[in-house]
């Protein structure tokens, strides 16, 4: 019995240095294909220059970063109020087998694969964008003529699919939130509403705030989806109707004909998204230990 | 002497539980009036019957009538909100918002439409004198509420109540989370308090339903047992019952 719980011991032992050398090994591996590059080419020159030509030798990501940027900031308009709606009415409006099932539900759009919803964006949404909010557009300016692959269509996409993420987590930390604040609060006077935009969010603040960072960082970091309905126009878009191309995206089309120096500065573009994600993660974790200070 | 609450037949299930049985009870005007009885008799259910807290909890039903001012609060028109906003609550557990100190007390003011500044600056200062915590905490009003003692949460508690300008406050065992000194102070307060509004406390601590109230009522198994002035409850009780708990001989 004690031999075999040394044994199973030291696997879990191994299994965790593994986890924690792979980690190392791909930041290690991607600063190292990235970084050369990135120093002679010039951090300045590599965020700003306003030109991605990889065939010219022109690599300015910052075309890259405002697609993925205003995707994903679309996709915050529209996920945050939601999820954060959704989670007050699971939380609070909701009878509690009823709010069971439907946070099952919800929970369950996690586990579709990122390429189901960006082929439903591409047969449903582009389309609808087409043929229902372009002609909004024509009406102001006829000239305008746009496929419906736009920075629109990557956002009510990337909403959906951070919406698992904002609603559990922001359900989670609303029924937190002592049951002695809610009474306290309608004691005086206060009616439902008043006391969930009063007192619930904002005691429930910190967890719903990290739910909003990780899932920016799943926008950040999608790009299946993306990459299907966004149309990879390496361009600063004007409108939300405009292609743009992200910096996953672009990662993931270029990198199989890319010659070894384009190779590289794709890793140095791979570099740019670690660090934002890794900072994003970091802020979300730090905000969840203050709840846990909190309580 | 003017009538608060008038509770005739009272009635109250926790689904097929009675946990309140033909209640009948006269709560005055300007007086403290301590509810005492052994754990699960139905104090708090009963206090949280006069501000229609228990229309939170799923499965409550509620028969009889309770009028407040004459009008029977259970009856189908009658304004929740305006209800709780003349008969307020103070909690067992201290539980301040966590605001600051400031946010806390004119939450009520800001919820029933006060905006202007001045006003809500005064409402501060008239309840943190009132609950007597003005000069502990005027430099640090910004500060957040729940870097206070426990004590003085309570009171806070109690001042935020009172920015709404409530007719009665009704008190759960108040003092049961506090200390010796922070108790007595929040006693010598009520006494205060009775000038100006109609306080109803539940209480396990015979001391302190004999120290501040006016009238007692003992409460068992969901019943009241006797309601009278507090010295004839504590020396000359109508009921066995009630002498018995009173000398600490049940509960
Ligand atoms: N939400 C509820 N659902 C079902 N039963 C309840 C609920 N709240 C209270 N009860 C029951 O009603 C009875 C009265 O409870 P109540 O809390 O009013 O007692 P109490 O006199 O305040 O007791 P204590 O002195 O311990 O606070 C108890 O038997 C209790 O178990
Ligand atoms: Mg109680």
């Amino acid at each position: 019995m004690k031999t075999y719980e040394k044994a199973i011991e030291k696997v879990i032992l191994l299994s965790a240095i593994m986890a924690t050398i792979s980690v190392g090994l791909i930041t290690f591996f991607i600063f190292r294909s990235g970084l050369p590059v990135l120093l002679e080419y010039g951090i300045i020159d590599f965020i700003f220059g306003t030109t991605w030509s990889p065939t010219n030798g022109d690599y300015g990501i910052l075309p890259l970063i405002a697609g993925t940027l205003s995707i994903t900031i679309g996709s915050l308009i529209i996920g945050v109020p939601t999820g954060i709606a959704c989670a007050v009415f699971l939380a609070e409006i909701l009878q509690k087998k009823w709010a069971k099932a439907f946070k099952f539900s919800i929970e369950l759009l996690a586990g579709i694969p990122s390429v189901v919803y960006g082929f439903f964006g591409l047969v449903v949404l582009i389309p609808a964008i087409r043929e229902y909010i372009l002609p909004i557009y024509q009406f102001f300016d006829p000239e305008v003529s746009q496929t419906g692959f736009s920075v629109l269509a990557g956002a009510v996409i990337l909403a959906i699919m951070i919406l698992p993420t904002i609603v559990s987590m922001s359900e989670n930390s609303i029924a937190a939130v002592p049951v002695e604040f809610k009474e306290a609060s309608l004691a005086l006077g206060a009616n439902k509403m008043e006391t969930i935009v009063r007192v619930l969010i904002p005691a429930a603040k910190s967890g719903i705030l990290s739910s909003i960072i990780l899932g920016m960082g799943r926008a950040i970091g999608e790009t299946m989806a993306v990459l299907l309905i966004t149309g990879n126009m390496a361009k600063i878009p004007g409108t939300i109707l405009d292609p743009v191309a992200t910096l996953t995206g672009t990662i993931a089309m270029e990198m199989g004909y890319a010659s070894p120096t384009h190779q590289q500065v794709l890793f140095a573009v791979g570099i740019v998204l670690f660090v934002v994600i890794m900072i994003l993660n970091i802020i979300a974790q730090l905000s969840v230990r203050k709840i846990g200070g909190n309580a | 002497m003017e009538t608060k609450f008038e509770i005739e037949k009272l009635n109250l299930y926790y689904g097929s539980f009675q946990a309140l049985q033909d209640i009948d009870m006269n709560i005055y005007s300007n007086r403290i009036t301590a509810l005492i009885g052994p754990s699960g008799c139905g104090k708090s259910t009963f206090l949280r019957t006069l501000n229609r807290m228990n229309d939170l909890i799923r499965g409550v039903t509620i028969e009889g009538t309770v009028k407040f001012d004459g009008e029977d609060i259970y009856g189908n028109f009658y304004d929740i909100i305006k209800l709780r906003k003349k008969v307020g609550m103070v909690f067992q557990k201290p539980n301040p918002f966590p605001k600051t100190i400031y946010e806390n007390i004119v939450y009520g003011p800001k919820i029933h439409g006060e905006k202007n500044k001045t006003v809500l600056d005064n409402i501060v200062e008239r309840t943190l004198k009132e609950v007597a915590m003005w000069e502990e905490v005027k430099d640090r009003l910004q500060k957040p509420a729940l870097g206070l003692s426990g004590g003085q949460q309570q009171r806070l508690c109690i001042a935020r109540c009172l920015a709404v300008e409530p007719e009665v406050i009704l008190m759960d065992e108040p003092t049961s989370a506090l200390d010796p000194v922070a108790t007595s102070k929040i006693e010598g307060l009520l006494e205060e308090l009775a000038e100006k509004y109609t306080i109803v406390i539940v209480t396990h601590n015979m001391q302190q339903a004999g120290r501040v109230s006016d009238y007692t009522s003992f409460f068992l198994n969901g019943k009241v047992i006797e309601t009278d002035k507090t010295e004839v409850i504590f020396s000359n009780p109508a009921n066995k019952k009630t002498e018995e708990y009173i000398t600490g001989r049940f509960g």
